[in-house]
């Protein structure tokens, strides 16, 4: 398999959409170019079972070349299951993403275009071996979203771009710190220090080095991922984004946070992570709880979700800072469920707003009636992210639960009862806000309209809506499949 | 000797082209980005190393590539200030002092001696003054020569008094022998530090800063953009040589010094940047704090240093040039020279708008632009020192300054203005340019031969 191919494409697709006119033609390409994607996604997916088992090797179809030869910076791509998870997430969003956005008139060149880049960003980042390719794939993807945000957003866009431009950057410096740390703690090969992730791995850098390190490079990655006390980007982020954007931004780009939290922070720096594991405990278990509470209080629908991501990207962080094999799996499982999840919601509350313009939970009513479509789909979504037994939400939760337990440590166990706990609030939430907008007397912007005047999906959106909601069954029903591919 | 050659005659026709003929604007700007687009094409090829007049100058690989960045600058900024030059009423005379200040930069990167280094400085700082003035009715403008002539003839005898003290403390003005002699005596740190000061003032760190934006908002665009790109950028090649082969015995000691000042710079350049409206007072903010990043390079003394600075110059000369390239294009044809004027400018203007935020991403340090490589290389060669409280501070100062990019970013997407400035037809000369300096910033850093060729050609310690 040809890994650089998941860069070349969404490259190829992005110059294809400089150089296409008029909408038709620019979603087309789009749509086609995210298409080819997912579909060689599914390829990479089928090789990669295969391989694995011929191949012991822990990680597959590797690139090496050099880029940067004075400093020992390479290009070096190179997948395991865990990338492999996280990659087909991002197919999938970015495929719903387009799809979402089919009716988008304004500017449509550049919106598609930020689109595809922001996608390139997440697949470069999530096959990369080497520190620095990770590092520049990560920061690719930060400026799309500040455009998107600010160009097409809605509310308080520029101050919500500015925000979560400004606070992604400064994880980015931290990150930064961190990884030169590392690298100039390695030990010389030829007089050169390396940036290579496996060769890091293998050399076990100095305990005393690690503690240093650790911190800049997981609170770094945490500001992405919205580890408590640095989430306050995700709810002005979140709501002032167009739908696909918060799509993107909630689906993939907060995972490139969790993802490398695990695989830079803990799996790099383990003894490090145990030994500060209790304070990402702690502010996971605060993230979740903080974040569960916050979210009984909004009422605006797309703040419901953004908050209610900070607490379930709490979970993720829980369950790298636990350390067990399993609540680790967890955690994997919990960022590719709530990448779909979040998606799907965002998808469906925008296509609720595109026809009731408002998102005020007070101000919504009945709308099964009228839009059962959407509203399967809200809720699908909504118990997804409850955790109903079936949908992919609970087979990630439940994984971390059960892995956190695995710690004998009394207060790493009350960690996980606060945590489940929370559980609880996310119910009431959910069932209280679905409850409002899809049953009772049909209402939009606080008054009752005609039944006929608001219609369901369109062609486009359901296709959307449908190919999340298969990934999150999908999950749920048989989670063995992903848990097989993660778990080696 | 080459190109300082080919320099000169091309002067020679110009100042003869002014006294015995009569041709239009047009004709000369013609020639003349004809012929520095000749020079440049020359510095690549036939080059030769040696040591001529003893010791007073050297040439070698690393400085015929130094000498070719600056060509190349040369011609961009030639080919930028086309459209403000047609209406001007004395193009050659342009011509001649631009091409001054560039042999004395040649002349003084090439210096093998603190005297022929002091004449080639002064050549490259005095036609300055007399291009600073060149909208010749405008009053700020020759307000900005009198203060760019003033300070720089103060830097200047800090100099000179700097070198006449390190003459004193080791009896020598050619650097090869000052080296053996350099010991690190008390007379010794107080001439560097008076030479220090000199360099400081010349690539305007702070607190020797002070210069800079009065300068930069008076003189028209093209030689704003000159002074902070080609001017600043000669300055620092010669500095990084300096540093890393004279004083190297009192390396310990400039450390020190270098640490302060490049935090200083860092910080006071991107608080100052926030609040600027004039975006010419803004780019020359930003480009104080750039010049705190590149000091931090420097202090990394290895290899990869130098070979970072000099890198980092050459992705400074395509996104500064490319940003000033739109800003002198809008300021020749409207006039408006605000940060609020830049509002909305994506509806009435995409390319430029483009180009502007291309260039202004790079020069914040995001990927895939060729900055993001530059400031990464130069963040790491400071880092090699294992000073990473230098590093820390400077990568949060990178958010600072990504904020007030960011600004301007925000204000041509997101802003909307009653009064945009209209649709502007490119000019084929700037499109080139600007076209030169995009694919610059993009190749540049993704192509990793470039710098491993002037990794090559480095040296450090």
């Amino acid at each position: 398999m040809f890994l650089s191919a998941l860069i070349i494409l969404p490259l190829v697709t992005a110059i294809a959409l400089l150089l296409s006119n008029g909408v038709k033609c620019i979603r087309m390409v789009a749509l086609v170019g995210s298409v080819v994607q997912l579909l060689y996604t599914f390829n990479l997916l089928f090789a990669y079972m295969e391989q694995r088992v011929v191949d012991g090797s822990p990680m597959l179809f590797e690139e090496d070349h050099v880029w940067y030869a004075p400093l020992n910076i390479h290009y070096h791509v190179g997948i395991d299951g865990i990338s492999v998870a996280m990659i087909l997430l991002t197919a999938f969003v970015t495929v719903a993403g387009m799809l979402v956005s089919w009716s988008m008139e304004k500017l449509s060149k550049e919106f598609f275009f930020l689109l595809t880049l922001l996608s390139m960003g997440a697949y470069g980042f999530f096959i990369s071996l080497d520190l620095f390719t990770l590092f520049f794939f990560l920061e690719v993807a930060v400026i799309p979203k500040f455009l998107l945000i600010g160009i097409w957003g809605s509310g308080r866009k520029e101050y919500s771009a500015m925000k979560l431009a400004l606070m992604l950057m400064g994880g980015s410096a931290l990150v930064f710190v961190g990884l030169v740390g590392l690298y100039f703690n390695t030990q010389t090969i030829n007089g050169v220090h390396t940036f290579g992730m496996l060769q890091i791995a293998q050399q076990r850098i100095p305990a005393e080095v690690q503690y240093i390190f650790f911190p800049f490079a997981f609170v770094g990655f945490g500001v992405f991922t919205a580890l408590f006390p640095f989430h306050t980007w995700v709810p002005d982020g979140h709501s002032s984004a167009p739908t696909a954007a918060s799509m993107f931004l909630a689906g993939i780009s907060m995972k490139l946070g969790g993802y490398g939290c695990l695989r830079v922070a803990t799996l790099l720096m383990p003894e490090a992570a145990h030994y500060y594991s209790w304070i990402i405990i702690l502010l996971a278990t605060i993230a979740i709880v903080y974040g569960a509470l916050a979210t009984m209080m909004q009422t605006d629908l797309k703040y419901i979700n953004a908050y209610s991501s900070i607490s379930h990207c709490g979970f993720v962080l829980l369950g790298i800072g636990m350390m067990t094999q399993t609540a680790i799996m967890g955690a994997v499982l919990q960022m590719v469920s709530h990448g779909l999840m979040t998606a799907l919601f965002f998808a469906a509350i925008g296509m609720l707003y595109h026809r009731t313009h408002t998102r005020q939970v007070a101000q919504l009513g009945g709308l099964l009636k009228v839009m059962p479509f959407i509203a399967s789909a809200f809720v699908i979504a909504g118990l997804c992210s409850l955790g109903l037994p079936g949908l992919s939400g609970f087979v990630a939760e439940v994984t971390v639960f059960m892995g956190s337990w695995q710690n004998a440590d009394d207060w790493y166990r009350l960690a996980t009862i606060l945590a489940c706990a929370s559980i609880v609030i996310t119910a009431v939430y959910i069932l209280r806000a679905m409850g409002k907008v899809i049953m009772g007397p049909l209402q939009v912007q606080g008054a009752s309209v005609q039944q006929d005047l608001i219609g369901d999906a369109a062609w486009n959106e359901k296709i959307a809506a449908g190919i999340l909601i298969t990934g999150i069954i999908a999950i749920g029903i048989a989670p063995f499949w992903l848990t097989e591919l993660i778990g080696q | 000797m080459k190109q300082e050659l080919i320099i000169t005659m091309i002067i020679f026709i110009l100042l003869l082209l002014k006294i015995g003929t009569n041709m239009s604007n047009a004709a000369v700007l013609n020639l003349a980005n004809g012929l520095l687009l000749l020079n440049l094409a020359a510095g690549f090829i036939g080059n030769r190393s040696g040591v001529l007049f003893n010791e007073m100058f050297i040439t070698k690989p690393l400085i015929i590539l130094e000498k070719n960045i600056l060509s190349l600058g040369t011609l961009i900024v030639s080919l930028q200030s086309s459209s403000w030059l047609k209406k001007h009423e004395h193009v050659p005379e342009f011509y001649v002092l631009l091409l001054c200040t560039l042999l004395g930069m040649f002349f003084m990167i090439s210096a093998g001696n603190l005297l022929m280094f002091y004449i080639g400085l002064e050549l490259s700082s005095i036609p300055l003054a007399a291009m600073a003035n060149f909208d010749l009715g405008k009053r700020k403008s020759s307000e900005a020569a009198m203060k760019f002539i003033i300070s720089s003839a103060f830097a200047s005898g800090l100099l000179l008094f700097g070198i006449s003290l390190v003459y004193g403390a080791t009896g020598t003005l050619t650097f090869s022998e000052m080296a053996a002699h350099i010991t690190g005596g008390s007379l010794q740190i107080f001439a560097f530090v008076l030479l220090l000061a000199g360099f400081a003032f010349k690539i305007s760190v702070v607190p020797f800063h002070l210069w800079t934006a009065d300068v930069y908002e008076g003189a028209p665009v093209a030689v704003t953009s000159w002074l902070s790109v080609i001017s600043k950028g000669s300055v620092l090649f010669v500095f990084v040589s300096v540093l890393y082969t004279v004083f190297r015995p009192m390396a310990g000691t400039w450390y020190n010094m270098l640490f302060v000042l490049s935090m200083l710079t860092i910080l006071i350049g991107n608080l100052f940047a926030i609040r600027q409206n004039n975006i010419k007072r803004f780019l020359a903010f930003s480009s104080i704090a750039q010049i705190g990043f590149i000091l931090v390079g420097i202090t990394g003394s290895s290899q990869v240093a130098a070979a970072s600075v000099i890198y980092f110059v050459l992705i400074y000369v395509f996104s500064n040039l490319a940003a000033f390239g739109v800003v002198a294009l809008v300021s020749s044809v409207t006039g408006r020279e605000q940060v609020s004027d830049y509002k909305g400018f994506y509806k009435t203007n995409p390319v430029l708008s483009w180009v502007l935020t291309i260039a202004l991403f790079s020069l914040a340090g995001v990927p895939p632009t060729a900055g993001f490589f530059g400031k990464f290389f130069l963040l790491m060669s400071g880092a090699g020192k294992g000073n990473y409280v230098l590093i820390t501070v400077a990568a949060l100062n990178m958010i600072i300054s990504f904020y007030y990019y960011l600004r301007i970013v925000k204000a041509i997407f997101m802003d909307a203005n009653e009064q945009p400035i209209e649709r502007l037809a490119i000019p084929a000369y700037p499109k080139l340019a600007m076209f030169i300096c995009v694919a610059g910033i993009i190749v540049t850093g993704l192509v990793g031969y470039i710098y491993d060729y002037i990794y090559s050609l480095s040296f450090g310690f």
